[in-house]
């Protein structure tokens, strides 16, 4: 489902590579936790997948679709594909939550009545019911994370990258969070989720990525990790 | 064609929502626009209005060529009919020894010394050709006509298009096409700074809002349906800022009628201009309104582009 081959990432000429030569192979439906410090390169990692950026070297494929072949009015196409939960959780101001969320079906051209049925659906999914008008700046932290990641999951994506979700919430919040992405995984979405809570580590139970320096430097599943 | 007219529809809808919810910051870009756009209907009014100036003075410049009391009525038909057929000679007018007294009684109506001059003598005055000349500083040809001897043994003083006279009538004329020059200078100049300013306030607006142009790429929106709004929005910009700069020349004018009733300023007539305003309100609201929208859109696809590209590299 998602293949990076020898993959390195370099911003300028005199820093060192943010990513090296990083190979991974997720198969489809798997649930991967990348861990790493901050400065790791997650994040890069990540913004290659949604062609944020462009690798410097190496082949990265994702659901089929070869990165190097992509052309940039491709682009919107590939990102419709992926479903990405972002750390600071990225909403548009000046939407409601509905209307966040309506707006990633109204690229795809969904009907409106498409758009009516679906949008509650997911709304409900994430406990957000009730909720349907506010505006993001009337969100707690947690409930904006949550419209982020109904808004990435409501065209039913068959991979969804989920960078820090947890990074600005609170314990609790925080697995109400994480409860959502495993939901989407038993949904059968592939789901990429960085982070560097060793307390979600350890509860998920999943294989986990580890990188340091831009590099790999484990891959292993966790102890209790079933597929 | 139903998809693209619901997308269509989406961005109008999009595009006003979001101006309503944008009101702060669009009223802050229209306040701009409509200074603009008004100073832009002043001087088109105000070149109007010292064109209309302009019209009236030349309008009452013409050649007057004295006749002979000698001259026969065949040769005068004559001269009269080649004078008609020369170019930049838009009309000729014959005034006979009789009505040239006539038109000398009435310009002289308050002055009874001077009517009775006349009227105590066998009538003076000479029979008159009056020619309007199209444009006056294309005149040579029917000086040259009027010089031919045998145009001009028909004659009883030189024209009055000569001499002093003439060097007087070319400074105005000269005068007044500078003046149409840099009343069409001042509108383009105008238009130009208007553009300018629209431009960047445009730009600035859009700048505020940059990040969720983004976040809309990021979910991977096109590019149309992301500009989309924004032209919208802006194009709201254009029709309310040009419909308000036309409402204050409106209320300008309301204002002034009053107390500048029957008045002028210089060469600038109140009233001509107000009635300029009147029989031309909707081509100017027309211009207004095409200015507004045509300069918001403009600006908001140019203002768009930046935040739209792809890292490539």
């Amino acid at each position: 489902m998602i293949l990076l081959d020898r993959v390195t990432k370099k911003y300028s000429r005199s820093e060192g590579e943010a990513l090296n030569r990083i190979t991974l192979h997720v198969e489809p439906k798997e649930f991967v936790i990348v861990v790493g410090q901050s400065g790791a390169g997650k994040t890069t990692l990540l913004r290659l997948l949604t062609c944020e950026e462009r690798p410097t070297s190496g082949k990265i494929i994702v659901g089929g679709i070869d990165y190097d072949k992509l052309k940039d009015k491709d682009i919107p196409l590939l990102r419709r594909k992926i479903g990405v939960v972002f750390q600071d959780f990225k909403l548009l101001p000046n939407k409601t939550v509905y209307e966040n969320i309506a707006f990633a079906l109204e690229i795809v051209g969904a009907t409106n009545r498409e758009i009516k049925n679906t949008v509650p659906k997911v709304l409900g999914i994430v406990n957000l019911k009730g909720k349907e008008n506010n505006m993001p700046r009337e969100l707690s932290g947690g409930e904006r994370q949550r419209v982020a990641i109904a808004r990435a999951i409501v065209r039913q994506p068959r991979i969804l990258v989920a960078d820090e979700p947890t990074g600005n919430l609170d314990p609790k919040h925080a697995w109400d969070v994480i409860k959502v992405l495993e939901k989407i995984n038993r949904y059968g979405t592939t789901v990429l989720l960085t982070t560097h809570n060793q307390d979600i580590v350890n509860k998920l139970k999943r294989r986990v990525v580890t990188i340091q320096g831009g590099k790999i430097t484990s891959d292993r599943a966790h102890a209790g990790y079933k597929q | 064609m139903k998809r693209h007219l619901v997308t269509l529809w989406r961005i109008i809808t999009t595009g006003t929502v979001n101006f309503m919810r944008n009101i702060g910051l669009a009223i802050a870009a229209m306040a701009v626009m409509v200074v603009t756009l008004t100073i832009v209907l002043f001087s088109i009014i105000t070149n109007a209005t010292f064109t209309n100036t302009i019209s009236q003075i030349t309008g009452k410049i013409d050649i007057s060529v004295f006749l002979k009391d000698s001259d026969t009525p065949a040769q005068t038909t004559l001269v009269i009919a080649q004078l008609k057929k020369l170019p930049n000679v838009k009309s000729v007018q014959y005034l006979s020894k009789a009505q040239a007294l006539q038109q000398y009684e009435q310009q002289n109506a308050g002055n009874e010394q001077l009517v009775n001059a006349i009227d105590e003598t066998s009538n003076p005055l000479p029979a008159t050709i009056l020619i309007k000349p199209v444009n006056l500083n294309q005149i040579q040809n029917i000086k040259t006509y009027l010089t031919q001897p045998a145009v001009f043994a028909l004659q009883s003083d030189a024209p009055t298009y000569s001499g002093d006279r003439e060097a007087a009538i070319n400074k105005i004329t000269h005068a007044t096409d500078v003046l149409r020059e840099i009343g069409v200078f001042a509108i383009v100049i105008f238009t130009f700074i208007c553009a300018l300013i629209i431009f960047n306030t445009i730009q600035m607006a859009i700048f505020n809002r940059r990040d969720e142009i983004t976040i809309m790429r990021l979910l991977g929106a096109s590019t149309s349906y992301i500009r989309g709004p924004f032209v919208v929005e802006s194009a709201i910009y254009g029709i309310l800022s040009g419909v308000f700069s036309v409402l204050i020349i409106n209320a300008a004018f309301l204002a002034a009628s009053n107390a500048l009733q029957a008045s002028s300023l210089g060469l600038l007539d109140i009233n001509y201009a107000n009635s300029y305003f009147d029989s031309h309100f909707l081509s100017l609201l027309g211009i207004q309104l095409a200015l507004g929208i045509v300069l918001g859109v403009v600006s908001s696809v140019i203002a768009t582009r930046r935040y739209l590209k792809f890292k490539t590299k």
